[in-house]
């Protein structure tokens, strides 16, 4: 499914589609949390753009590490751990490999999304990331197990995600700083479900 | 003496809690690591790294955080560390700044101070 070229081909476009969509992640942070997260990505993913070049003959466990690392050097803000601990493990899972299977890109994102539930005590229905993420990963496995090719995994896996990110306005967060906003925060989507929903439809349109 | 570090989202903030510190206990090890290295809100990988050395000892370091990101970054930091005596307090910041410093000025063991700081968890105020 993927080599380290096209790995580090999306990446770069990760970050192109960040700095496109800062300004409205941003606002979605707006109200609920400190209004910094599409800023503290798109600082986050510049970062990892100056490292792409020497990543170029890795295989993908160290271009995932050095991203998750360099993630969490830069960003600044909750997503730097959260989405720095996710690109670690799913880096570790894919220690070595010079190119992933399907199967295997979504034990990286099984082990992504164990590393976010770890790192933020935080479960799915207390609008975070996870509520994109886990339901994004359960639809591409079900895509994935009925054998369908990587373009059809991953439009289901972004339409699951995208729903999800939508289904957060429905939620009360228990975590992070929405928590503090409580019932305030209803209505309002999730900056971190949405972030991940964009950087999944970056992995489905690179395809 | 055991070394603290306070680590918040504001540079200012965490200068504050440490200078803050030194009324009471001005012989105190201590370092902040607040804000982001361009001077902005957040917490700083680099930063809480830094500090954590600048006060390292055999008698080990204790971390204060405030919220979200802060714990978050500073439960990496330590990760990558492994090994050395370090531990993370799980109590609000400045009361646990205060009775950290002058638990550590006045000797008492890594341990010990983070007994001390399960107690400031519990403290109530108007009691």
């Amino acid at each position: 499914m993927a080599e380290g070229k096209f790995v580090i081909e999306v990446l770069k476009k990760i970050g192109e589609k960040i700095e496109e969509q800062k300004e409205y992640l941003t606002e979605l942070d707006q109200p609920i949390g400190d209004s910094d997260h599409g800023i503290n990505l798109a600082r986050g993913f510049g970062e990892v753009e100056k490292k792409l070049p020497t990543l170029e003959d890795k295989d993908l466990g160290t271009i995932m590490k050095t991203v998750g690392m360099t993630l969490v050097s830069t960003v600044g803000g909750a997503s730097g751990p959260l989405y720095g601990s996710a690109f670690m493990k799913a880096g570790m899972a894919w220690s070595g490999k010079m190119e992933i299977t399907m199967e295997e890109f979504l034990e990286g994102l099984d082990a992504a999304v164990e590393a976010v539930k770890q790192r933020g005590k935080a479960t799915v229905e207390e609008a975070t990331m996870l509520d994109a993420m886990v339901p994004a990963l359960e639809a591409m496995k079900t895509a994935g197990n009925g054998a369908g090719d990587a373009k059809s995994v991953l439009e289901a896996g972004c339409k699951a995600s995208w729903a999800g990110a939508e289904h957060t306005k429905d939620l009360v967060a228990t975590k992070g700083r929405a928590s503090y906003v409580g019932e305030r925060g209803l209505g309002h989507q999730d900056p971190g479900a949405t972030s991940f929903s964009f950087m999944l439809e970056v992995v489905k349109d690179s395809l | 003496m055991v070394g603290l570090v306070i680590v918040s989202h504001s540079e200012n903030l965490a200068k504050s809690v440490v200078e803050f510190t030194s009324m009471m206990a001005k012989d105190a090890v201590i370092a902040p690591a607040g804000g982001l290295e361009d001077g902005s809100f957040g917490t700083s990988f680099e930063r809480i790294q830094s500090a954590i050395e600048s006060v390292y000892s055999e008698d080990g370091v204790i971390v204060l955080m405030d919220l979200g990101s802060a714990v978050m970054t500073t439960e990496m930091v330590l990760e990558m560390m492994e090994g050395p005596k370090i531990a993370m307090a799980d109590c609000p910041l400045v009361e646990g700044a205060v009775i950290a410093s002058i638990s550590a000025v006045g000797g008492k063991s890594f341990e010990e101070i983070l007994q001390d700081l399960d107690k400031v968890r519990e403290m109530r105020k108007l009691q």
